[in-house]
């Protein structure tokens, strides 16, 4: 089999996932609406979980792998539960955006 | 028989009381009296020579013991404790309270905590009897105080910050000292060999706990708003017990177990403890409600017991102890006469009082002769307590002496003008009842009391010595 | 034997104060009566304690119990009957019972008869306690229970609120004295381990060091202000005029025969101590004799009948302490009890006057009694002439006594003395023709008023005058024995080298006569002859209105000392306290400030959380990873 890391190097992996971490960054600083900032999350996430795949290859070990799985089902679990309250804040108040959700000052 | 069951039956007695709905203060009644029974009992024990401490283990790690101490010192504050609570509780019988079941086993619940903490030989139970002591006391004066509840929340909730705040230094030293010794136990943090730096702040922190509560000046601000503002039950409790931890904490642990260190700041808290006498004094003089009145006098006296004890000699330590409960005895009955006056007129500014000796015969002669007993006249139990502890100022610097005398001229001058105010004069229009038999019987005890240890203190001379004999070969 | 003697000196009085307290209600004039047989039971016992101890010579000493346990030593329950204490307690519950016998006439119909008598039994116990007890703190029991007794008895009318300032200040100025006195005892405890004058005595025959001279010094200046304070001496007199205000029996037994000579009794009875320390010694006699001039000096112009005998106490106090100071002990102590002869009885007779005049006691009020009431008049003229030292009554004895001893011994304060003796002749003079003499000048009502009072008050004025006359025996010059009496007591008894009566002790006596006689004449003249009523307080003027008023002494004290008192207390109260719980609530102000500041990061925007966490993270990580 093939090593992928041999067609695209290992670099271009890692400064991809630092984009994407980046950009997942700056979505949750800039952007307002909760759901947006929700994806921007998962992008996070994801480019963490690319990493980890990345160096799975890399180092030929299938434990990375494994890390991702657990990952992508804690992120699943997070959502569902996320987007229900979500959904709870939204027929309450009728908005999602999160310059409305104070309630919580000290 | 050991102590646990003078415990016990206080503890147990609480929760009686609690549970015992309309005549819950009959049941306190019966659960002090019966309490002050089981002390003059072990008291008996213990001259004989049995010994009636108590020594378990209660934890492995951390080492801590259930240790309760069964000498002299520790007995004759029971005793002070156990006489005074039964008293209390019975000369609230005629106040309209609310609650009684709460109130009694509040009452009895603080005993409990009292007793264990002139009790407790171990840090950490010690420690724990300290501040649990705090906790009764708290809703006694919260719920049950005088003024608004705004008002006296202010009050109460600063003493009670203050007085915690204050623990929490002696904690942190208890702390220090079980990383030295391994245990909690009195004898173990007797034996330790500090050096004269740790004993230093391990006095500084033991200090600020007991001078808070004492109070000695500058750190008395709880005390005279809180005094006003509790019920009489809770004032007389602070006053005629509860300061008194203070002061017999000092003699059982903080000199001891910092005794170089108490040797170096002697001067400093003497002189702080005798600017609460002349300070106390001068408030007094100026003081319009007559619980704020006892409170400044209150203060004068403690700051007067606080400097005997930092003496460090048997005479001065002994005399605290005397002056401990001969000041507990009258600030309880003096407490308790400004309650008489309240339930007929309703008032507690001295101005407003006044001709009442004419009207109330009874009264107004056990009202002089605490008085005379509050000033020191010779005679009374106070005048010991006094003698012996401007003695052992007097041998450590003979100004001691002199300054801390004072108060007994400055005594004289505010009791006397509160006298004068409160009772004397032309005949007032307002009707005043004279005592009823249970007012008659309580400030009867507590004279009595005063008037027989005035004239033969030998009995409890000779149960406390023993035990200050041991503290001062500790000291030295 | 000795102990039934002790207790059974000790608890009459007592019993009788218990008594009269609880059942004076049911026992109504009967009160009276058991008061004054429990203190002529005392009475009686002292008797049989003198002779036995004149007898045998030996002290009755009684240990009852172990009173206070001090580290080094302990302080009995202790009684101790020697010649001076069997001295004081004849003539205590002597006139004791003499003045309980008048009360029964004098305080009748009072609404608190029965409480009256109890406080003068109580008195007579702890005087009892003071004079017979073994060491110094059983006597400062005694010391503090007649002051209580004093408070109790000159604030007797409570109902008149100037009455119990009287009775307040009285107590107050004797509490300066008894901490000097605690301070006085506490430096003896401290050098000797003990406070048995036994004890004491026989430690100083041992020798002393300059030390504990020094020390000894300290102890007899502090003892001597408490005695100044007891004993009414400057600068702590000014209770004793205003004591007054209590029933004149209370002022005869109490403030002048009894209570304010405790003050001699104690140095007396410590004369082994004061005869170390001379400089203190030399303060006494100082303060003595300004004493005696100073009070004599107001004495002249006080129109208050009981306030001009109260000077005249303090004055005759001065005289004593003046011979105190100058080692002449025995000499004051005859002066006590011939003092408290005459004295006595002078008090008991104005209160006679007092009682016939219905309560006015100015003296421009009064005038020409001598016809009205004859005892009183023969009596009060004897007591007169007996403490202006006309002889050959028994004040002219001791008063010459001490002057004699002043002359030699400094002549300054001789002359001080003799100068207050001729005033106090020209005062009493003064007094007697004001109110015995010329027309009376009260109101009709008053003259219609007028009677001689009832036998149970004029039966201890004759008595009294009778002493007066004769009580000089005790101690006549060269033959005095009074002196060998006392010659256990004393140990530099001036009978064990007894002045002769030389020429210059007989020209002495001439003067002293002399002085007497002028004092009295000036009263004659301006009195009787010129028959000048004192004027009314308005017209007072000059020097006059300054003694008039007593040389604004009280005024001075008010200003100098109460107010400070006061102005401080004020300032405790009203700032020092609010600065202190101040800072206690500015802790908590702080920390509550804190926490507002911080609660403004906490303003539940997410966006600013998410920054703050992201831009936390990325510092972390510079710190971390790059900056180390």
């Amino acid at each position: 089999m093939v090593n992928v890391l041999e067609i695209i190097g290992i670099d271009s992996y890692i400064y991809l996932s630092v984009i994407l971490f980046c950009i997942g960054v700056f979505g949750i600083l800039y952007r307002r609406n909760a759901i947006i900032m929700f994806m921007c999350i998962e992008i996070m996430l994801n480019s963490a979980n690319m990493l980890l795949v990345a160096f799975s290859t890399y180092h030929q070990d299938a434990s990375g792998q494994v890390f991702v799985f657990f990952t992508m089902a804690v992120a699943a679990a997070e959502v569902a539960v996320g987007l229900a309250i979500l959904v709870a804040i939204f027929r309450n108040i009728g908005s999602i955006d999160i310059d409305n959700l104070k309630n919580l000052k000290g | 028989m050991n102590v646990t069951i003078l415990l016990l039956t206080l503890l147990i007695g609480a929760l009686a009381t609690y549970f015992s709905g309309k005549s819950a203060a009959k049941v306190a009644l019966i659960v002090g009296v019966a309490s002050f029974v089981e002390c003059i009992f072990l008291i008996c024990q213990q001259q004989q020579g049995v010994n009636v401490g108590f020594l378990a283990q209660w934890m492995n790690t951390p080492n801590i013991h259930i240790a309760l101490n069964g000498d002299g010192l520790g007995l004759s504050l029971v005793l002070l404790t156990t006489l005074l609570t039964p008293l209390i509780i019975l000369s609230s019988f005629e106040s309209p309270i609310e609650k009684k079941n709460t109130f009694y086993a509040l009452v009895l619940f603080m005993a409990f905590a009292m007793a264990g903490t002139f009790l407790a030989s171990d840090g950490f139970l010690y420690y724990i009897f300290w501040e649990l002591a705090l906790i009764p006391i708290y809703f006694i004066a919260l719920l049950w105080g005088n003024d608004t509840f705004e008002a006296r929340k202010k009050a109460i909730i600063k003493f009670f910050i203050y007085t915690f705040a204050g623990s929490l230094f002696m904690l942190v030293a208890f702390i220090y000292l079980y990383q030295k010794a391994g245990s909690f136990l009195l004898q173990d943090l007797y034996d330790l060999n500090l050096t004269s730096r740790e004993q230093y702040w391990i006095f500084i922190a033991f200090f600020l706990a007991y001078a808070i509560k004492i109070p000695i000046f500058p750190f008395h601000t709880w005390q005279a708003s809180t005094y006003e503002k509790a019920p009489t039950v809770g004032t007389m409790l602070l006053s005629g017990i509860m300061l008194k931890m203070g002061l017999y904490s000092i003699i059982r642990w903080q000199i001891p177990i910092a005794p170089q260190a108490a040797k170096e700041l002697m001067t400093t808290v003497i002189v702080l403890s005798l600017i609460g006498v002349v300070y106390g004094s001068f408030i007094a003089l100026k003081q319009s409600n007559i619980k704020r009145f006892f409170a400044y006098s209150s203060l004068a006296h403690v700051g007067l017991i606080a400097a005997g004890t930092y003496s460090l000699t048997l005479d001065g330590m002994r005399g605290a102890v005397y002056q401990m409960l001969a000041h507990g005895f009258v600030i309880v009955a003096l407490f308790f006469v400004a309650e008489i006056i309240f339930r007929r007129y309703e008032t507690r500014l001295i101005n407003e009082m006044g001709g009442i000796r004419q009207q109330a015969v009874k009264f107004a002669s056990l009202f002089l002769i605490l008085t005379f007993a509050s000033v020191g006249l010779p005679g009374t139990f106070n005048f010991i307590g006094e003698f012996s502890l401007l003695f052992g100022l007097s041998q450590v610097n003979i100004w001691y002496a002199i300054i801390g005398g004072t108060s007994i001229i400055l005594g004289a001058f505010y009791m006397l003008r509160m006298f004068q105010k409160s009772m004397l004069g032309e005949t007032n229009s307002k009707p005043f009842a004279d005592l009823t038999k249970i007012e008659g019987f309580v400030l009867g005890v507590l004279v009595i009391a005063i008037l027989f240890l005035g004239v033969y203190p030998k009995p409890l001379t000779d149960l406390i010595t023993p035990s200050l004999v041991e503290i001062m070969t500790q000291i030295k | 034997m000795d102990t039934n003697i002790i207790l059974l000196l000790l608890l009459i009085p007592l019993l009788g104060s218990l008594a009269t307290l609880f059942f004076g209600k049911k026992l109504g004039n009967a009160s009276g009566v058991i008061a004054t047989l429990a203190v002529f039971i005392s009475f009686v016992v002292s008797v049989i304690s003198f002779f036995q101890v004149q007898s045998t010579g030996t002290p009755i000493q009684v240990d009852l119990f172990n009173w206070i346990a001090l580290e080094n030593f302990n302080i009995s329950f202790g009684f101790l009957l020697d010649q001076l204490s069997i001295l004081w307690l004849l003539f205590v519950t002597g006139i004791g019972t003499l003045i309980h016998l008048y009360s029964t006439s004098y305080m009748k119909g009072d609404e608190n008869y029965a409480k009256f008598f109890s406080y003068l039994n109580l008195f007579i116990f702890f005087m009892i306690v003071l004079v017979t007890g073994s060491n110094l703190l059983m006597m400062f029991i005694g010391w503090e229970g007649v002051g209580l007794c004093s408070y109790l008895l000159i604030g007797f009318w409570h109902k008149n609120q100037s009455y119990n300032d009287a009775a307040k200040k009285a107590f107050i100025m004797n509490r300066i004295g008894d901490l000097g006195f605690l301070i006085g005892v506490f430096i003896l405890a401290f050098l000797f381990q003990t406070l048995d004058y036994m004890t004491i005595k026989e430690a100083l025959m041992q020798g002393t060091n300059h030390q504990i001279n020094m020390w000894l010094g300290w102890a007899t200046l502090a003892l001597f202000i408490g005695a100044a304070g007891k004993s009414a001496q400057i600068p702590l007199y000014t209770w004793l005029p205003d004591a007054m205000a209590g029933p004149t029996p209370v002022s005869a037994l109490i403030h002048a025969a009894t209570m304010v000579t405790a003050g001699i009794f104690m140095i007396t009875r410590l004369n082994f101590v004061f005869d170390l320390t001379p400089w203190v010694q030399d303060i006494i006699a100082v303060v003595g004799a300004l004493t005696a001039l100073f009070a004599a000096t107001i004495g002249l112009v006080q129109n208050d009948i009981k306030k001009v005998l109260a000077y005249s106490t303090v004055s005759q106090l001065g005289l004593m302490f003046m011979a105190l100071g100058f080692g002449a002990y025995e000499i004051a102590v005859f002066h006590v009890i011939t003092h408290a002869f005459f004295k006595a009885c002078l008090f008991l007779g104005s209160g006679s006057i007092i009682h016939a005049m219905g309560g006015e006691q100015d003296m421009r009020k009064m005038g020409g009694l001598r016809k009205f009431m004859s005892v009183t008049y023969i009596t009060f003229l004897l007591a007169t002439l007996a403490i202006s030292g006309i002889p050959p009554l028994a004040g002219f004895f001791s008063k010459d006594e001490i002057l004699m001893v002043a002359f030699h011994e400094n002549k300054i304060l001789w002359f001080l003395a003799a100068i207050a003796s001729v005033m106090t002749a020209f005062y009493m003079f003064r007094l007697l023709y004001l109110t015995f003499f010329k027309d009376f000048r009260g109101t009709q009502e008053q003259k219609n008023h007028l009677h001689e009072s009832p036998s149970a008050m004029t039966i201890p004025l004759i008595v009294l005058a009778i002493l007066s006359v004769i009580g000089g025996a005790i101690s006549l010059p060269g033959a005095s024995w009074l002196n060998n009496y006392l010659q256990p007591i004393i140990v530099n008894n001036a009978a064990s080298n007894p002045h002769i009566l030389g020429t210059s002790e007989y020209i002495l006596m001439a003067l002293a006569i002399l002085g007497a006689l002028i004092g009295i004449g000036l009263a004659y003249s301006k009195y009787i002859k010129k028959n000048t009523v004192p004027p009314i307080d308005s017209e007072i003027s000059g020097f006059h209105k300054v003694l008039y008023n007593k040389y604004y002494v009280d005024e001075i004290y008010m200003k100098l000392i109460v107010k400070p008192i006061y102005a401080l207390g004020t300032f405790f109260r009203d700032y020092v306290e609010l600065v202190l719980s101040e800072i206690v609530f500015g802790l908590g102000k702080i920390a509550d400030t804190l926490s507002l500041q911080g609660k403004k990061a906490q303003n539940g925007n997410i966006g600013l959380y998410l920054f703050a966490f992201v831009f936390g993270i990325c510092f972390l990580l510079y710190y971390l990873f790059i900056a180390r």
